[in-house]
């Protein structure tokens, strides 16, 4: 592998000579990375709306989509061929930049975030040392598509976050899983009891809770609301500007599960430090994880009602954010103390 | 409801006291409603005696209407009149109902509006204008509710044909389309609401008519200020069929059908009150086996209305699931429906006397497989909906209203239980043999949507202990009264005797022959109290079929009761009324 890329760089200096050689060559090596990363998730979107269709469908005793394919299985692609072929409708009086813009921005940061996701060990597209800054400020970004598109959201999702980062002591999304591996558990080859989620099972809860709300599902779907304002913000999108709105509320699950299960679960790592389980690739540990936090999405969405806008905003800021310092507080008093599981 | 004021006399002593003979004047019905004839220019002081000063109050406005007199013929000691105002009171505290007939005469009649009194008289005054043509005086809005705003004649009018193929050929060009839709704009003028104050400009929001929350086609003009709703307009008539019209044109037996449709969720129960009505003016006694069954089939539709109320209900508060498990036990009950009558939603299987056929064999087993099923599952229910934290923060105190406040509305059934006041028809005037049976009124405290919801769901319960008895106690017997005008003469005599022969010949052409009279009949339905008002002239079809629907007044109240709050909580207050607009529109 590493004689191939080798090989390869070395054909792109032959051509560009060696002044504009290796810049060419490293921006062909990122595009075609970031196509091996976006491409599968696009194809992951797909499935997980199929899913979605069947997880939920198995739960309101119904069958789901059956049709197209074995068991649905090609579902998705029919989905996405009609919504290609389908017209793209804009209102007489919108204002047509905007409005095409708005499902972009929603998109563009769901996929820009995960430049920092580590797959596995060393399996990262940009290892940067503050990786977890970067998905902040570029997370929150997702929001402007929504305003624009006609709704406002608010964030407690990344002050959790804080607390993750003060017992791993860094910003980099890799050393913060590796540090999940280390601590008096692990130890033992109990690896899943020193994972973030145990210590910090307040923050894991009001982490996932956001980011629930943060991508806007059930049971804070105000933004689409289906029984109130029926489709809400997408309501007049039609044709591939839905199917990116699509693209991006999907997107944005997968990278907010990303995120807990590399935060809270350990990323790549597996359960108990066996040698059997230890065979098994990271990147399997890491998708499963995110899968399990998947799945929790879709059986919100089957169980509860939805909560009103005002509940949710002093969900927000009368429990989450308040029980959120005061556990910053005690985290860091904790460390302090003989006890300190992380060391 | 206390009853210690209840006085000794009836209503028509303290009236006959109060008011001279010139005033009042009584009239016999078949239904033995206390009706006293009143004269336009006194109406409004008998009625404020009514309401306010009489002994046994009469505070609810239970119904208003009227009937085109022009062709009826058989109108016996009758004053002299063109149009006949009805108004229908109720009194808690005598357990009474009381009927007022104002006549009217000449081409464009008007009497002063009940509006002052009760506000609830606003849309049944506007109903009354827009399909009879009489003019209520001091009315605030009095305009179109029923029918389409640029609509020409007043339907219920003997004279306004009934068919389409009675009118002009129906053509829509562009010009005239424009004008219908431009009379369906709202302006906020026309209803003495403002567009801005100084602190804040309002946004008028249609919501419907087609809204997948608003159960059918209604809309709702709301008034926002941001997210808070100051003022609302249902505006009604979408789902109109004129249901009341063709019951002038159907025979007495043909216009089952038609009842079965008015709240769609009711199915047979519907049939009951229109049967009850017609069976007290005929003078049939049915016999208890019809009356068991009519019984039974009925809770099994109150169920499965109450199943579908469940699932929307958790629905249009955000929870997808419960619908799906409510609909999937309602097919249940459906299936039974389907066993015994052959129809499903809509089996049009109640007959005049009694029921279409007897029970067929082997339905005490699925029904009573369905009475063990059911208990575990809405046990279940209730843990998913009634007892989630979510669905509690998002409709306890919400669209609360007081038991006073429903008494002046005109709310019925649940709706008014949910109060915590005491008043179950089946309890309080049982119908149809309700007296034998045993089951308890389930009662709300705070009137507000969840308790409409609470009181709901234990109405399931309620009912699938009156099926059991109907199962356990099924009596033998005939299916249906052996009476001239419920059943065909019996075989034997019609082939001896000229006379039955005739008589079987024209009641199998005609249909039943109804003598003249007027009567009333209630039941307690899914929603509240439905009830018919029937006139027969004698003849072969009602003349004259006034329905009255509990969603009507139901939805009167909404801009009261949601004022002040957001839009998911109207959109739970109208999934906690129960409505279908085919119940409110007729």
């Amino acid at each position: 592998m590493n004689e191939l890329v080798a090989t390869l760089a070395g054909y792109s200096s032959a051509w560009f000579g060696p002044q504009w050689g290796p810049p060419v060559w490293v921006f062909v090596k990122t595009l075609v990375l970031i196509l091996v990363i976006t491409l599968p998730l696009f194809g992951c979107v797909a499935y997980l709306t199929l899913a979605e269709r069947k997880i939920i469908g198995y739960m309101q005793v119904r069958i789901g989509p059956n049709r197209v394919g074995p068991a649905g299985l090609l579902q998705p692609i029919a989905d996405a061929v009609k919504l290609m072929f389908k017209e793209l409708i804009i209102p007489a009086g919108a204002n047509k930049f905007l409005f095409v813009l708005a499902p972009m921005l929603t998109l563009m940061p769901a996929l820009a975030a995960w430049a920092v996701i580590p797959f596995g060990p060393e399996v990262v597209l940009a290892d940067v040392d503050a990786g977890l800054l970067y998905v902040m400020a570029i997370t929150s970004m997702g929001v402007y598509g929504v305003i624009i598109a006609g709704w406002a959201s608010n964030s407690t999702m990344g002050f959790a976050l804080v607390c993750v980062l003060l017992v791993s002591q860094s910003l980099n999304l890799s050393d913060i899983v590796n540090g999940q591996a280390r601590g008096r558990f692990a130890a033992e080859g109990l690896n899943f009891l020193s994972w973030n989620w145990l210590p910090l099972l307040p923050m894991f809860l009001v982490y996932f809770i956001s980011a629930v709300a943060e991508t806007n599902r059930a049971p804070f779907d105000v933004a689409e609301g289906e029984s109130e304002i029926v489709a809400g913000f997408h309501v007049e999108y039609s044709g591939m500007t839905f199917a990116v709105f699509f693209l991006g509320e999907y997107a944005n699950m997968i990278l907010v599960s990303a995120l807990a299960t590399i935060m809270f679960l350990g990323g790549w790592l597996p359960p108990i430090d066996a040698p059997l389980l230890n065979a098994i690739p990271g990147f399997f540990w890491l998708v499963l994880k995110i899968g399990f936090l998947l799945f929790c999405f879709l059986w919100f969405r089957a169980t509860f009602p939805r909560y009103r806008y005002d509940q949710i905003m002093r969900l927000g800021w009368k429990v989450f954010i308040p029980l959120t310092i005061v556990w910053l507080v005690l985290v860091a008093a904790w460390m302090q103390t003989p006890w300190n599981p992380w060391q | 409801m206390g009853a210690p004021d209840i006085p000794p006399r009836g209503i028509e002593h303290e009236l006959a006291e109060r008011f001279d003979a010139g005033t009042l004047r009584a009239q016999a019905t078949a239904d033995r409603v206390p009706t006293f004839w009143v004269q336009p220019e006194r109406l409004l002081e008998v009625l404020r005696y009514l309401k306010r000063d009489a002994p046994g109050p009469y505070p609810m406005l239970y119904d208003l209407s009227a009937l085109d007199e022009r062709t009826r013929v058989h109108r016996d000691g009758q004053p002299a009149s063109d149009f006949t105002l009805v108004y229908q009171l109720v009194s808690f505290a005598r357990n009474a109902d009381l009927r007022l007939k104002v006549p009217l005469t000449g081409d464009a009649p008007s009497v002063p509006s009940a509006t002052t009194l009760w506000p609830a008289a606003n849309w049944y005054e506007r109903e009354v204008w827009d399909l009879f043509g009489v003019r209520f005086a001091g009315h605030p809005h009095l305009r179109r509710i029923l029918m389409a705003p640029t609509w020409q004649g007043h339907p219920l009018r003997k004279d306004h044909p009934a068919r389409a193929t009675e009118m002009g050929e129906y053509r829509l060009p562009a010009d005239k389309e424009l004008a219908e839709q431009e009379a369906l704009r709202f302006r906020p003028e026309d209803w003495g609401m403002r567009r801005r104050t100084d602190a804040s400009d309002f946004l008028f929001l249609n919501l419907g008519p087609n809204h997948p929350s608003v159960h059918g086609v209604f809309r709702i003009v709301l008034q926002l200020d941001g997210e808070e709703i100051v003022d609302a307009v249902p505006d009604i008539g979408y789902h109109h069929r004129g249901a009341e019209k063709m019951a002038e044109r159907q025979s007495w037996h043909k216009f089952i059908p038609y009842t079965d449709r008015i709240d769609y969720l009711g199915g047979s129960m519907n049939n009951l009150p229109y049967l009850l009505a017609v069976e007290r003016l005929a003078g049939i006694e049915v016999p208890d086996r019809a009356k068991v069954i009519r019984v039974m089939v009925c809770e099994l539709f109150r169920i499965a209305s109450h199943l579908v109320f469940y699932g929307t209900f958790a629905q249009d508060v955000g929870a997808l699931s419960p619908v799906f498990f409510m609909f999937t036990d309602r097919e249940r009950v459906f299936d039974i429906v389907e066993a015994i009558t052959g129809g499903r939603m809509h089996p049009e299987w109640f007959r005049i006397g009694g029921v279409a056929q007897d029970l067929p064999r082997g339905w005490d087993a699925l029904v009573r497989e369905f009475v063990r099923y059911l208990p575990p599952r809405l046990r279940d229910y209730d843990r998913m909906v009634l007892r989630n934290r979510i669905l509690q923060r998002r409709t306890r105190g919400i669209g609360a209203y007081t038991t006073a406040e429903a008494i002046e509305w005109g709310v019925t059934g649940p709706g008014l239980r949910a109060c915590g006041c005491d008043w179950d028809l089946r309890k309080r005037r049982p119908y149809a043999g309700y007296d034998q049976f045993e089951f308890d009124v389930p009662l709300g405290r705070n009137g507000d949507s969840y308790d409409r919801c609470a009181v709901r769901a234990e109405e399931i319960r309620q009912s699938l202990r009156i099926v059991e008895q109907c199962l356990e106690n099924m009596p033998q017997g005939d299916y249906k009264a052996d009476h001239p005008l419920a059943a065909p003469p019996r075989k034997e005599r019609t082939l001896h005797d000229i006379e039955t022969l005739i008589n079987h010949f024209l009641a199998a052409s005609w249909g039943p022959v109804i003598p003249p009279g007027e009567a009333y009949a209630a039941v307690e339905a899914t929603k509240g109290l439905t009830g018919y008002y029937l006139v027969s002239d004698g003849g072969t079809a009602p003349y004259r079929a006034r329905i009255r629907t509990p969603s009507f007044p139901h939805l009167q109240m909404i801009p009261l009761i949601c004022r002040g709050l957001m839009i998911p909580d109207l959109i739970a207050i109208l999934g906690s009324i129960d409505f279908v607009m085919a119940d409110v529109d007729r």
